[in-house]
């Protein structure tokens, strides 16, 4: 704003009113307004909806339910904590996201760092290219995938075990194995494209460092310990943050795509409950109390993990 | 790197590093593969050769023949997604870029308000059921648009295309007012042209978005000719394929489910794996755009 004062309109005075310039603006509030409809209507009138889980309302009401229907107070909640299914969703949930951070979040850093070791451009362009390809393939895709590699009559993996003359396993319906398979898929899936970041921070290390380490006679994998790893903290710990706030999603569409009756004991996580009471069972109260509490749930983790790294080393994401 | 000559045991580090790399690539590889070949298979090879049959002796396009001109669903599905990503994208780009435009205004009167009020909306949402009341109040269950209004704006993608807005330098814009272009003119004539790179990068992301989704569309539509591509491929993956999808009857020896399987996977991931090395750089330059920064 240091334009030479004859060429600009003076600022407003500070006394005239805010009108002013909301006035002197009113060309970007035109421009910003379909946007913020959208936000209003598709996300806000939403918000408003979750009034529905403290209420009694049948899927035939429509939005006039909101308005007339009975108020139950926390009714469907209580009913929730005290069924067996809180427990059973609750634990899944948290087993197969707990899982999917464990071994997906530090998966992508080593990967970065054997990337990172490589000379060849070219090969390394080769790896980074097909690793971050399940990025960009439909859920419904990798669904497809792994029902084909582990088909009782033609999977390749069970093509594998009968080769070594076993017997071929019905790894979908086995509840001893639906979790690990989840886990691993989801590695696979996001492993690559989890790189990105770090390989970018990993660039803008001083060489000079690793140099001088050498110098100091630091072998490759303590230069890895004591200048790649501190240098790219920062963003180890948006990341972490990041993937904190996503957290309780435990891959909601590939579980939907993937379970079956035979493995809800292990499979079964707090979305595809919430879509079978709801769009299934069209018990709209009771399936949006179950949204609820999760929304609040992955709220407080996301809060308090920013909070956290903020009082740890003062990079929050906001 | 200096003058030190690597020791033998980097070396043998190296070494190690590509072997495993290699095979860790092999990995991402394989799936492809080996669905690309089933999708070959001919009922009677794999009568023959039963269980799984890496490469195929004979490609036999039966089932791309009977997926794309026998039955009209395929196509049908696949026009609903390209609308899908063409109209989509285009309006997912257009409000998105007025509303980071007007936002990226430091002077604009409330505005840490509006970026707060469209801030909550990523930690917190109403939940499935309040979202699938909403479409059904707004009568858009089975209309196309309903695979395009609820994804409009990401707040995401926003506020990374409005990080860029306001690296550009203020004075392009001032120069202009005073040439008396109105906020509209000033954002479609210098602001968009000059953030060409940020805006296909959103723009491939919304895209890619707009491809590959299917929840959506797989509880808000009903009407088999507005299905896109994913919904018909969960259907078939989940169901196996029917007379309806197509037409069976005609084909004297109908292809094995898994060679149907195959092929409707790759006939709805080809044109996404043609054009993605060409894009990734795109991606990769986003993805620091959006997070570095910050």
């Amino acid at each position: 704003m240091e334009l030479k004062a004859a060429t600009i309109p003076p600022p407003v005075p500070k006394n005239k009113s805010r009108w002013t310039a909301v006035k002197k603006h009113r060309f970007y509030y035109y421009l910003i307004l379909p946007g913020l409809l959208y936000f209003l209507i598709f996300d806000y009138v939403p918000m408003f909806g979750v009034i529905i889980s403290f209420k009694n309302i049948s899927p035939f009401e429509g939005v006039q339910g909101i308005m007339t229907g009975e108020w139950v107070g926390f009714d469907h909640f209580v009913r929730f904590f005290q069924s067996y299914y809180f427990w059973n969703v609750l634990r899944n949930t948290f087993l197969i996201s707990f899982y999917n951070l464990l071994f997906g979040f530090p998966a992508a850093i080593v990967l970065a760092l054997l990337m990172n070791e490589l000379k060849n451009g070219l090969f390394k362009r080769f790896v980074q290219t097909v690793s971050y390809l399940p990025h960009f393939i439909s859920t419904v895709v990798v669904a497809g995938l792994i029902m084909m590699m582990l088909s009782t009559d033609n999977g390749l993996l069970n093509a594998i075990i009968v080769f070594f003359g076993g017997e071929p396993i019905l790894f979908l319906g086995e509840p001893k194995y639906f979790r690990s398979i989840l886990v691993v898929s989801h590695v696979w899936q996001t492993v690559g494209w989890g790189t990105i970041l770090y390989l970018a921070a990993m660039a803008g290390i001083d060489p000079g460092l690793y140099e001088a380490a050498k110098i100091d006679g630091a072998n490759r994998f303590r230069q890895a310990w004591h200048i790649t790893l501190p240098g790219i903290s920062h963003v180890i710990v948006i990341m972490l943050i990041l993937s904190i706030g996503g957290l309780l999603n435990a891959g909601f569409e590939k579980v939907l795509l993937l379970y079956s009756p035979a493995v809800y004991e292990v499979a079964d996580i707090i979305d595809t409950y919430v879509y079978r009471e709801g769009l299934t069972s069209l018990n709209y109260s009771f399936a949006t109390a179950v949204g609820l509490f999760k929304n609040l749930l992955a709220m407080t983790l996301i809060l308090g993990a920013n909070y956290f790294a903020k009082r740890m080393n003062q990079t929050g994401i906001w | 790197m200096g003058g030190i000559k690597p020791t033998r045991s980097e070396r043998i580090f190296d070494a190690a590093n590509i072997v495993f790399l290699i095979f860790l690539s092999l990995m991402f590889v394989i799936p492809f593969l080996a669905v690309l070949s089933t999708s070959f298979i001919s009922a009677e090879e794999s009568m023959r050769r039963g269980a799984f049959v890496l490469i195929p002796e004979r490609l036999d396009f039966t089932a791309y023949d009977v997926l794309l001109n026998r039955g009209k669903i395929i196509l049908n599905a696949y026009q609903v997604t390209l609308f899908r990503v063409i109209v989509g994208t285009f309006l997912n780009l257009l409000f998105t870029s007025m509303l980071a435009y007007g936002l990226a205004r430091r002077s604009l009167p409330g505005r840490n308000g509006l970026v707060l009020f469209i801030f909550l909306t990523m930690i917190f949402q109403g939940g499935l059921i309040p979202n699938y009341m909403l479409m059904d109040t707004l009568g858009l269950k089975d209309s196309l648009w309903v695979l395009i209004f609820p994804s409009l704006v990401s707040a995401w993608n926003l506020f990374i295309l409005r990080n860029f807005f306001m690296g550009l330098p203020e004075e392009l814009e001032e120069s202009a007012v005073i040439d008396g272009a109105t906020p509209l003119l000033i954002l479609f004539k210098i602001v968009i042209p000059l953030s060409m790179p940020a805006m296909a990068t959103i723009g491939l992301f919304y895209a890619v978005h707009h491809w590959n989704d299917w929840f959506g569309a797989s509880i808000y539509i009903n009407d088999i000719n507005k299905m896109p591509i994913q919904v018909i491929m969960r259907n078939i993956l989940l169901t196996g394929i029917t007379q309806n999808e197509a037409q069976l009857e005609y084909v004297r020896n109908p292809p094995p489910a898994a060679t149907l399987k195959s092929a409707v996977i790759i006939i709805s991931t080809l044109p996404i794996l043609f054009v993605y090395p060409f894009l990734q750089k795109y991606f990769v330059k986003g993805v620091m755009v959006g997070s570095i920064k910050g």
